[in-house]
């Protein structure tokens, strides 16, 4: 998966690439899940469909990262990958749709690392980069 | 790009204020700190995460902030304030912002005082460090035994402490040794999502991950004997340290507001450096609504860290010979608020909003919100160290007062980013390393062991120190770990 880590004293920041805009964002989600998970102890036997809307592409790759966060919680589960459906701009909103994969957490058998409160707008932004990737980065609150 | 800074004592530095600055900004800091704030700014010049001293400044662009943009010793960069952060803004004129609080409300240090000694638990380490392990759930997804409804919630984030004390967890006495006595007013739920609701309702008496953990310390060292006594501290005796927050709750309230007040920002016109900043006037509709669900995450986080203390009881009276009253309060801060608080500026006293983001409340003498037995020393503070070297107990003073709206430090402060740290250290290593110096650590991520480690922060005593030195808190007492459970 195209995406790495940057450095930040505090917190971790993410660079999530993708050739198209909905891989950048299932990229974004991925460094996420990783942070917080070993992604090798995790089957994908459960899958959350979920929208999520902002005002533009960066705050919509915040949120769309922040309701993997609110899901993962309330239903118990633990995410391995998530898959867009659509991320289209309406009038005056951006909309992305997508699917998370996992299961249900089960500290017997996954390896967990360290959890993420939330992704912040410190650091967003949005990019095409020279070779024509979608490039986002921010820095999370871990 | 340059700045500029002056020294104004050994440990009290200023930025003038230039360009569109309202406030200069203030930081605690010695001349090594501000070298390395410097080097870390200059550094950023060709792009990159914003530096501290560049949110330091940014902060002091905020519309009605009073008196200055202040940092404390334990300063490093954070999302929009820097961590060790102090901003106060007038009521009229000011805004209120989420960065000033963080996603981890009210995430904060309770320090228990037990009648054991040293001594008496040398020997039954790993027992309690295990017991502790059992008891108190932590880490990614840890759900806790208090199931709420959502009646029940928000009940809970109206009366804080107060609300699980009478299902249970815990001594009526514990309320008042704990900052707001557990539950600050104008917490209002209907400003609070669902959603936020629903993240907590297993996760009440959870420790969570990250930095967070419950700690079993001993006092090494006394240095004002007549505080230490009226916080009925000594030499020797067996504390111990709990350090966790609002949990998914207070991280969602973060989630829901930065959204809102971002919309806030650009309808009422805020100049915003960095996005993280979004803000809204303390008189707006966005404002009041941020600011009562703000104080819903406080109660939650005092709720929380109450529970865990009943928890923390259990295991102890397990292991030992105690009454689980025996185990008492020194006292309970929070680190990521913000608060109406009544202050004296340039000899006018009136109320201000507070955000402090990563820095403790720290009110000196005779402040009426310090409990009764304290009052003539001051509030206690507790100075979260790292796994492997001390914790402070320290207390306001009246020149912290005049200096910095009564505020501290709230820990070391990291020096080194966590992925450094992973690669620096193994987990498994490093607790092999600190058990062989008498620390016994229990946590189920490795990983997270190894950027906690005690090398990726800043010297404690030496934050504590400048602190100390600055005049603004004062060093009652050091303590040293002896067992460890990390979130």
């Amino acid at each position: 998966m195209p995406y790495s880590y940057i450095e930040h004293l505090a917190d971790i920041g993410i660079h999530a690439e993708g050739a198209t805009l909905e891989e950048a964002f299932e990229s974004g989600a991925e460094a996420v899940f990783n942070i917080m998970f070993d992604l090798a102890t995790i089957n994908t036997t459960e899958d959350v469909t979920f929208g999520v809307d902002a005002a533009d592409l960066q705050l919509l790759f915040v949120e769309a990262i922040n309701e993997t966060l609110s899901i993962q919680d309330i239903h118990g589960f633990a995410f391995k990958r998530l898959e867009t459906k659509e991320v289209k701009k309406m009038d005056d909103l951006y909309r992305f749709i997508g699917t998370a994969y996992g299961e249900p957490l089960d500290l017997e058998k996954h390896t967990v690392k360290t959890e993420v409160k939330a992704a912040t707008y410190s650091g967003l932004s949005y990019k095409k980069a020279d070779d024509g990737n979608h490039v986002f980065e921010c820095i999370l609150d871990v | 790009m340059s700045i500029e800074i002056k020294k104004i004592t050994d440990y009290i530095w200023e930025v003038p204020k230039t360009g569109d600055m309202v406030v200069p900004g203030k930081i605690f800091a010695d001349e090594e700190i501000i070298g390395n704030l410097l080097k870390d700014y200059e550094a950023k010049k060709g792009g990159g995460f914003t530096p501290a001293l560049e949110q330091v400044t940014n902060v002091a662009r905020l519309p009605g902030i009073e008196k200055a943009s202040m940092a404390m010793a334990d300063i490093h960069p954070g999302y929009g304030f820097a961590i060790g952060g102090v901003g106060a803004f007038d009521l009229e004129k000011g805004v209120i912002s989420v960065a000033g609080v963080g996603f981890d409300i009210n995430c904060g240090v309770r320090v228990l005082k037990t009648p054991l000694e040293k001594k008496d638990v040398e020997g039954k380490k790993v027992e309690i460090a295990n017991q502790l392990f059992r008891d108190v759930p932590s880490g990614v997804g840890s759900t806790g035994d208090l199931r709420l409804r959502e009646d029940e919630i928000d009940e809970l984030l109206r009366r804080g402490s107060a609300y699980v004390i009478e299902k249970g967890f815990g001594l009526p006495e514990d309320l008042e040794y704990t900052e707001e006595n557990g539950a600050v007013p104008d917490a209002r739920p209907e400003n609070v999502s669902h959603r936020a609701k629903e993240r907590q309702f297993k996760q009440v008496g959870t420790l969570g991950s990250g930095n967070h953990y419950v700690e079993v310390q001993w006092v090494e060292e006394v240095y004002d004997p007549e505080a230490a006594e009226a916080y009925g501290i000594h030499k020797d005796q067996i504390l111990i340290a709990i350090h966790c927050g609002s949990r998914a709750l207070g991280h969602q309230i973060g989630t829901d507001y930065l959204k809102i007040l971002e919309e806030a920002s650009r309808k009422y016109g805020i100049p915003i450096r960095e996005r993280e900043l979004v803000c809204a006037p303390v008189k707006s509709k966005e404002g009041e609504r941020y600011f009562t669900a703000v104080n819903c995450g406080i109660n939650c986080a005092f709720a929380n860290r109450q529970t865990i203390t009943h928890l923390v009881r259990g295991a102890v009276t397990r292991i030992f010979d105690i009454r689980p009253e025996e185990i008492k309060l020194i006292y309970d801060v929070a680190h990521n608020t913000c608060k109406i608080e009544t202050h004296t500026i340039d000899g006018v006293t009136k109320k201000v909003l507070i955000h402090r983001k990563g820095a403790t409340r720290a009110f000196g003498p005779g402040r009426e919100e310090v409990p009764t037995r304290y009052r003539k020393v001051g509030q206690p503070l507790l100075v979260g160290g790292t796994m492997g070297t001390a914790s402070y107990i320290l207390r306001g003073t009246e020149k912290g007062m005049e200096e910095c709206f009564g505020s501290a430090v709230h820990g070391a402060g990291r020096a080194m980013s966590r992925m450094q740290a992973k690669r620096r250290w193994r987990g498994t290593e490093l607790m092999k390393e600190l058990e062989g110096k008498g620390i016994i650590i229990r946590s189920r991520s490795k990983s997270g062991v190894a950027e906690e480690a005690p090398l990726a922060y800043k010297d404690v005593h030496k934050v504590v120190d400048i602190m100390h030195k600055a005049g603004v808190n004062h060093k009652v007492a050091m303590m040293r770990p002896l067992a460890c459970v990390k979130g």
